[in-house]
C-alpha cells in the first residue's frame, strides 16, 4: 500500500526556521497548546510500523468501527482523539487483539505489524501480544511484588534467569521513570505505590517485554497534573524506542505528545494528520469545532 | 409527625433487626454454654453424701431431685457407681425413708479401669498375699504405691501393643508370602524357617509378659462398700484414689484437670462411657482433612473449568443446576452411594487386583477412612464449586486483561493471577465445607465409621498412612454413647463433653482457615477482594 493514499502528508517540516514556511497558512488557534512537538524530519518519512486497512467492527449486531483506515510510522506518537463511545478503546483492543476476549465481536479489514497481517488466519496471538505493549486507562497492577510485576511477561515467556530479570526489571523501571523511587522497595506490594506509581509500573511491565508498539488507553486519565507531566515526559523518551498509538480526552496532551493525530467520531476516522496541522489547520469542520470545544 | 420521621429514618427496622441479632445470639450463647455446664461439671470432684435410710446405708453424689407426682413420693437420684456390685450406676431415695445425711471423710473415690468408678472405702493393700497395711492406713499406703503400679501397667501395655504388635504384623506379612510363594509353586521352607524363628522369639514376649503380669497383679486391693461388701482388685486397675471430701481446692482442680486431660488424651473404656475419646478426636480430624485434601482440587478444578473454560449453554447452565441440586440431597444417599460405588465396586477392584493374597478378608472393599471422606468430599463439593467460581468471577477483568496483553496464554493468567485472586473465595468455601464435613454421621456410618477402632489410621507402622483402616468419629461417637450404649445415664456427660469436643474442632478447623484466608488476604493488598 502507498502510505501517501492513506496519509495525505505536507512537505516535510524543517525543524526551527523551516516550520513556518512548510506551514504558512497556520493560523494559532484559541487555546492552542504553548509548545506543539517538534516533529522531526525522520518521523515524517520513517516507515510504517502499524497499517490498519479499511478495518470493520461489530458488537453483535451493533457496528462501533466503520472502515478505519489508518497508519501508524515508526519512532511516532499518534494520538486518537474524539468524543466519547467514538470507538476509540475499540480500535485499540483491535490493536492486539484483545477484543478476542469479547465473544459477540466481529471483524473485518487487516491490521498489519511490519509485514504480518494480525488478523490472517493461524496468527500466533500469543505471539502477537508480545510484540504489542498495553497500558491501560486504569492502573491495574497485579497483587504481587514491584519487581514480580514487572518480570510477568519474562516470566510468562519462560525467563527464568535471575539476573536477566533483575537486569530487565531495573531497564524497564528506569525508562519508566520510577527505578529512583522503587528501587529499595522492590520485594513489596505493587499496591502500596500511588496512583501516578502505579501507572508508571504498569509501564514499566509494558515496555519489560520489548514491545515494538506500545498502546496506552488514556493513560493519565486517572493522574494528577505532575504525574500526568511526568508521564507525558516518558512518552516522549520512549519513542525513541517504540511506536506509540496513544488514546487521550486532553487536546493539550495530543498536542504536547504527539507526531499524528487520529480524529474519530462515530466509529468513523473524520481525520488524520500531523498534530501541529490537526490543531492549527484543520481541513474538517467538525475537527475544529471539536478541537475548539464547541462540541464533544 | 415525630412519629412519621421515626418510621421515615427507618428506625422500627433498625431495632427489629437488632433485637433479632441479639437474639440469635442468646440462642447460640445458651446452646454452648447448656453443652458446656453439662458436660464440664460432670468431671468436677463432687461430695460423696452417707445417707442412712431404712433399708440400709446408700453412698454417692446426689444427681437430681423430683418432686412428689401421683406415682411416685419427693425422691433424690443418688450416684452410687460401684456398678460390678449393685447392677447399676444411679438410684432414687424416697425422701421419706432418709434419717440421716453425712459427708464421711472417709469416703474415697475410686476410679477404675473396669467397672467404672467406685465408692466406699479402702480397706486393705497386699503384696503378693502379704499384707502391707489395713484399715484407716491402707488408702495412703495404695496412693503412694499406684505410681508404681502404673509404670508397670504402661510397660506391659507398651510391649503388648508395640512389640506383640509388630511381631503380629511380621509374621502376617510371612504368611501373606508364603501363601503367595505356595501359589506359583515354588518352595517355601525358608519362608518356613524364618516364620518358624518369629514363633520362637513371640513366644519368649509372651513369656517375658507373663512375669510382668504376675508382678502387677501380685499387688492387691481390698475395697469396701459402704454397706460391708468387699471387693479385691489389683492395684494396676486403679487410676486415681480420692478423699473426695477431705481435699482442698487445689488438690480438686487438679484432680479435674487430670479428668479432662484423660478425656481428652485417652481410649476409650468400657464401651466407650468411660475414659477418653482421643481416637475419635484424631479420625475426626484426619477424615476432614482428607476430605480437604480431596474436595478442594476437584471443585477448583470443576469451578475452573465451568467458568473459564467450558461455552455458556445450555449444558453449562444444566450442569450448574445439578450442582446446586447436589447441595441439597440428603447426605445418607452419599453414603449409599459411597458404599455401593467407593466401597464395594472400587474397593472390591483394588482388592482383586492389588491384594488377592488377603482375600476373602477384604482389604479396600470394607469401609475404611479413605473412602469416608471421599464420599464426605463428594457431598461438600458443591460448596466449593459454587465458592470458586463466584471468586473467579470477582478476579477483576482489568487484571485478566493485563495478564493476557503481556503476552501470557489463557491457562498462565489462570495459574498466575485468576487462582491467587480467587483463593481467599476458595477458602471460604473449604470452609463451609469443613463445617458440613466435620457434623456429618449418616454417610460415614455405612463408609467406615466404627464404635472402636482397634488401631489409628496413623501410626509408626509402614506405610504409616493407612488409608484402608477404619476410624472413630466424635458425631458418631455422640450417637453411640448417646443412644446405644448399656449405660446411657452414666453416659451422659460423656455426650456432652463430646458434643462440647465436636464443637470446638469444627470451630478450630474454622478458625485455622479463617486465619490462612486473612493472611492471604493481606498479601493481595486486601484491595479487590
Ligand atoms: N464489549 C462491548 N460490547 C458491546 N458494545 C461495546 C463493547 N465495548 C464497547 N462497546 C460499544 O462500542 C462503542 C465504542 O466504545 P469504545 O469503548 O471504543 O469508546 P471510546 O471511544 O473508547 O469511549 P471513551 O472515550 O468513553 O472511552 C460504544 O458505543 C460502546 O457502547
Ligand atoms: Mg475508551
Amino acid at each position: 500500500m502507498d502510505p501517501e493514499t492513506h496519509l495525505p502528508l505536507p512537505e516535510p517540516v524543517v525543524l526551527g526556521g523551516g516550520r513556518d514556511e512548510a506551514l504558512p497558512a497556520v493560523q494559532p488557534l484559541e487555546g492552542k497548546p504553548a509548545s506543539l512537538p517538534l516533529t522531526d524530519t525522520a518521523a515524517l518519512v520513517a516507515p510504517p510500523a502499524l497499517e490498519v486497512e479499511r478495518l470493520n467492527l461489530w458488537y453483535g449486531a451493533k457496528q462501533a468501527l466503520f472502515d478505519i483506515d489508518l497508519q501508524v510510522r515508526k519512532n511516532t506518537v499518534m494520538s486518537l482523539i474524539g468524543p466519547s463511545g467514538c470507538g476509540k478503546s475499540t480500535l485499540l483492543r483491535s490493536l492486539n487483539r484483545m477484543n478476542d476476549l469479547v465473544d459477540s465481536v466481529r471483524i473485518e479489514g487487516s491490521v498489519r505489524l511490519g509485514s504480518e497481517d494480525l488478523y490472517a488466519p493461524g496468527v500466533d496471538v500469543i505471539e502477537l501480544r508480545k510484540r504489542m505493549g498495553m497500558v491501560f486507562q486504569k492502573s491495574n497492577p497485579f497483587p504481587k511484588s514491584i519487581f514480580e510485576n514487572v518480570a510477568y511477561g519474562l516470566r510468562v515467556q519462560g525467563e527464568k534467569d535471575r539476573l536477566t530479570l533483575e537486569e530487565a526489571v531495573e531497564t524497564s523501571l528506569k525508562g519508566a521513570g520510577l527505578w529512583e523511587e522503587v528501587k529499595d522497595r522492590l520485594k513489596e506490594s505493587a499496591l502500596g505505590l500511588s496512583g501516578g506509581q502505579q501507572q508508571r509500573l504498569c509501564i514499566a511491565r509494558a515496555l519489560a517485554v520489548r514491545p515494538e508498539v506500545l498502546l496506552m488507553d488514556e493513560p493519565c486519565s486517572a493522574l494528577d497534573p505532575i504525574a500526568t507531566a511526568r508521564v507525558e515526559e516518558l512518552i516522549f523518551e520512549l519513542k525513541k524506542e517504540f511506536t506509540i498509538v496513544i488514546v487521550t480526552h486532553s487536546m493539550q496532551q495530543a498536542a504536547r505528545v504527539s507526531d499524528f493525530t487520529a480524529f474519530f467520531w462515530l466509529g468513523k476516522v473524520v481525520e488524520t494528520d500531523l498534530t501541529e496541522k490537526i490543531f492549527t489547520n484543520p481541513t474538517n469542520r467538525m475537527t475544529e469545532d471539536y478541537i475548539t470545544g464547541r462540541f464533544g | 409527625m415525630k412519629a412519621t420521621a421515626w418510621l421515615r429514618r427507618g428506625s422500627p427496622f433498625v431495632w427489629v433487626s437488632g433485637g433479632l441479632l441479639a437474639f440469635a445470639l442468646l440462642m447460640i450463647t445458651t446452646l454452648v454454654g447448656y453443652i458446656a455446664i453439662k458436660g464440664l461439671g460432670f468431671y468436677w470432684p463432687k461430695p460423696l453424701v452417707e445417707l442412712t435410710t431404712t433399708t440400709g446405708p446408700v453412698l454417692g453424689e446426689v444427681t437430681g431431685h423430683e418432686a412428689a407426682t401421683a406415682e411416685d413420693p419427693e425422691r433424690i437420684q443418688i450416684r452410687t457407681a460401684n456398678r460390678d456390685i449393685l447392677g447399676q450406676d444411679f438410684r432414687w431415695v424416697p425422701v421419706s425413708e432418709i434419717q440421716a445425711r453425712t459427708t464421711p471423710p472417709e469416703a474415697l473415690v475410686i476410679e477404675r479401669l473396669e467397672n467404672g468408678t467406685f465408692f466406699g472405702s479402702l480397706w486393705r493393700i497386699t503384696q503378693d498375699g502379704k499384707v502391707l497395711a489395713e484399715g484407716p492406713g491402707a488408702p495412703e499406703e495404695a496412693r503412694r504405691r499406684l505410681a508404681e503400679a502404673k509404670a508397670l501397667q504402661r510397660r506391659i501395655q507398651s510391649m503388648e501393643k508395640d512389640e506383640v504388635g509388630s511381631l503380629n504384623q511380621k509374621l502376617e506379612d510371612l504368611r501373606l508370602r508364603r501363601r503367595k510363594l505356595e501359589a506359583k509353586g515354588e518352595p517355601t521352607a525358608q519362608a518356613e524357617a524364618a516364620e518358624a524363628d518369629l514363633h520362637n522369639r513371640f513366644q519368649h514376649l509372651q513369656e517375658e509378659l507373663e512375669a510382668f503380669r504376675a508382678q502387677s497383679n501380685g499387688l492387691q486391693v481390698t475395697l469396701r462398700t459402704v454397706d460391708g461388701q468387699e471387693k479385691e482388685l489389683s492395684l494396676a486397675g486403679v487410676i486415681r484414689i480420692i478423699p473426695v471430701n477431705t481435699i482442698g481446692l487445689p488438690r480438686k482442680v487438679s484432680v479435674y484437670l487430670a479428668r479432662l486431660w484423660e478425656f481428652v488424651w485417652d481410649d476409650p473404656r468400657e464401651s466407650n462411657t468411660e475414659g477418653g475419646v482421643f481416637p475419635a478426636i484424631f479420625g475426626t480430624v484426619m477424615m476432614v482433612m482428607l476430605m480437604s485434601i480431596m474436595v478442594v482440587p476437584l471443585g477448583v478444578m470443576a469451578a475452573l473449568y465451568l467458568r473459564e473454560y467450558a461455552k455458556d449453554g445450555l449444558a453449562v447452565r444444566l450442569v450448574r443446576v445439578a450442582v446446586n441440586n447436589l447441595a441439597g440431597v440428603p447426605s445418607i444417599v452419599f453414603g449409599v452411594f459411597g458404599l455401593g460405588f467407593f466401597v464395594y465396586t472400587l474397593g472390591g477392584s483394588i482388592d482383586a487386583l492389588f491384594f488377592p493374597e488377603k482375600l476373602p478378608t477384604p482389604t479396600f472393599g470394607t469401609g475404611g477412612i479413605l473412602w469416608a471422606s471421599l464420599t464426605l468430599a463428594l457431598l461438600t463439593v458443591p460448596v466449593v464449586i459454587v465458592a470458586t467460581e463466584e471468586a473467579i468471577a470477582s478476579v477483576p477483568r482489568s487484571l485478566r486483561e493485563a495478564s493476557l496483553a503481556l503476552g501470557a496464554t489463557k491457562w498462565q493468567t489462570i495459574r498466575q493471577v485468576v487462582l491467587p485472586g480467587a483463593m481467599p473465595g476458595i477458602l471460604t468455601g473449604l470452609i463451609l465445607a469443613m463445617a458440613r464435613g466435620a457434623g456429618e454421621v449418616a454417610p460415614l456410618m455405612l463408609t467406615g465409621v466404627v464404635k472402636l477402632a482397634p488401631s489409628l489410621p496413623l501410626d509408626a507402622q509402614a506405610p504409616f498412612l493407612h488409608l484402608d483402616r477404619k476410624f472413630m468419629h466424635l458425631g458418631f461417637h455422640i450417637y453411640d454413647v448417646g443412644f446405644q450404649s448399656p449405660n446411657s445415664e452414666a453416659a451422659k456427660p460423656m455426650v456432652f463433653m463430646t458434643t462440647l469436643l465436636l464443637l470446638g474442632i469444627v470451630v478450630a478447623l474454622n478458625i485455622f482457615a479463617l486465619r490462612l484466608r486473612r493472611k492471604l488476604r493481606a498479601r493481595m493488598g486486601g484491595s479487590t477482594f
